[in-house]
């Protein structure tokens, strides 16, 4: 099986990694994709909690590298999507417990049962980062329109091009359009501009993505027409090789406010 | 920025505009490795070397790290002192 490894990383942490990397995942198995998404995150998991799927973990991803039990015994399916597995991370351990090797070897068990794995990386740039990236055939670098995050990622970008990893692409997220036509923030075309790497994804300031990550529910499962919700089934089309072309940035309109009004979110 | 301010028209640049100058400064020191204190360093060392040939405008000198897409270039701008006076000796 062509199978693809796609890491999801961001040097500054508190980005969005977590949540795209749920989003991304249940998208994708919403379009019939075997995915399996991976908690890389040794020590701070969360990635369960986002999926709704902390209570159903048995094994985790330490569990299966120090072979307490196999690779298929710690992925736990998502609830409502037949498609999407997890594997979580540990929470008691570190990022010690996980070295390279292993996991190049686990996403290669993967890679026989899954169309595309889906590695959320921790923040920064040591050793949890660098076993996240080992793996990788392909590279998603998650920012926000603001200085600091822009500049790890400037820093995470010229690790992956050191490394010959890639390609490398973009979502900028948590893009306030409002502020962005003041000047008061920076532009989508600042951010490209300077970072100089091309874009797959712009996912606009929503609330609905917290009340999404409430409930344990992907926002992309939800059919509440959110603007961030339609923005991570872009990046996953844009993902799986469709020519989506970039909506323009807007303010929540009448009927956007209305259908979420009539379906009481 | 008060209201009279803004009346009067003395804008400041909007933040998006100052964010991208700083984002736009930091990345490139960054990239080429060059913090702000190097370049101070360097700039003295090549007024040093440059003046004991040269006469030059030494509050004129600067020295900056530009970028062009991937490519960086250290910058020096070294102003000569009134050329005029050396004329026809």
């Amino acid at each position: 099986m062509d199978a693809r490894v796609v890491t999801i990383t961001s040097g500054k942490g508190g980005v969005g990694k977590t949540t795209l990397s749920a989003n991304l995942g249940a998208a994708l198995a919403m379009r019939g994709q075997r995915v399996a998404v991976v908690d890389a995150d040794v020590g701070l998991r969360n990635l369960d909690v986002m999926l709704g799927l902390e209570n159903r973990i048995v094994y985790d991803l330490v569990d299966v590298i120090e072979k307490r039990c196999r690779l298929r015994q710690a992925l736990v399916r998502h609830k409502q999507l037949s498609k999407l597995y997890l594997l979580p991370a540990a929470q008691t351990r570190d990022k010690s417990a996980v070295h390279s090797e292993d996991m190049m070897w686990v996403c290669d068990e993967l890679r026989e049962e899954y169309n595309i794995i889906l590695i959320d990386s921790a923040a920064g740039i040591e050793q949890g980062f660098r076993y996240a990236m080992e793996p990788a055939d392909e590279v998603v670098i998650v920012t926000n329109p603001e200085v600091p995050a822009a500049r790890d990622a400037d820093r995470v970008i010229g690790l992956i091009e050191a490394e010959e990893k890639g390609p490398a692409r973009l979502v900028i997220n948590r893009v306030k359009p409002e502020m962005v036509k003041r000047g008061q923030m920076l532009s989508i075309a600042d951010v490209v501009e300077l970072l100089a790497i091309e874009l797959i994804g712009v996912v606009p300031e929503d609330e609905s993505v917290l009340i999404a990550a409430n409930r344990g529910e992907p926002l992309t499962l939800s059919s509440n027409h959110s603007r961030a919700g339609q923005a991570f089934h872009d990046i996953a089309r844009r993902l799986l090789g469709e020519d989506v072309p970039f909506p323009p940035l807007r303010e929540p309109g009448m009927l956007e406010r209305f259908l979420r009004f009539v379906s009481l979110d | 920025m008060g209201f009279f301010e803004r009346l009067f028209g003395r804008r400041e640049p909007p933040s998006g505009r100052i964010a991208k100058d700083r984002l736009r400064l930091v990345l490139t020191q960054d990239r080429a490795g060059i913090s702000p204190a190097l370049l101070d360093t360097l700039k003295d060392e090549i007024i040093a070397v440059i003046s004991s040939h040269v006469a030059i405008d030494v509050d004129g000198v600067q020295v900056s790290v530009t970028q062009s897409g991937h490519e960086s270039s250290l910058v020096a701008d070294i102003p000569l002192t009134n050329p005029r006076s050396t004329r026809g000796r």
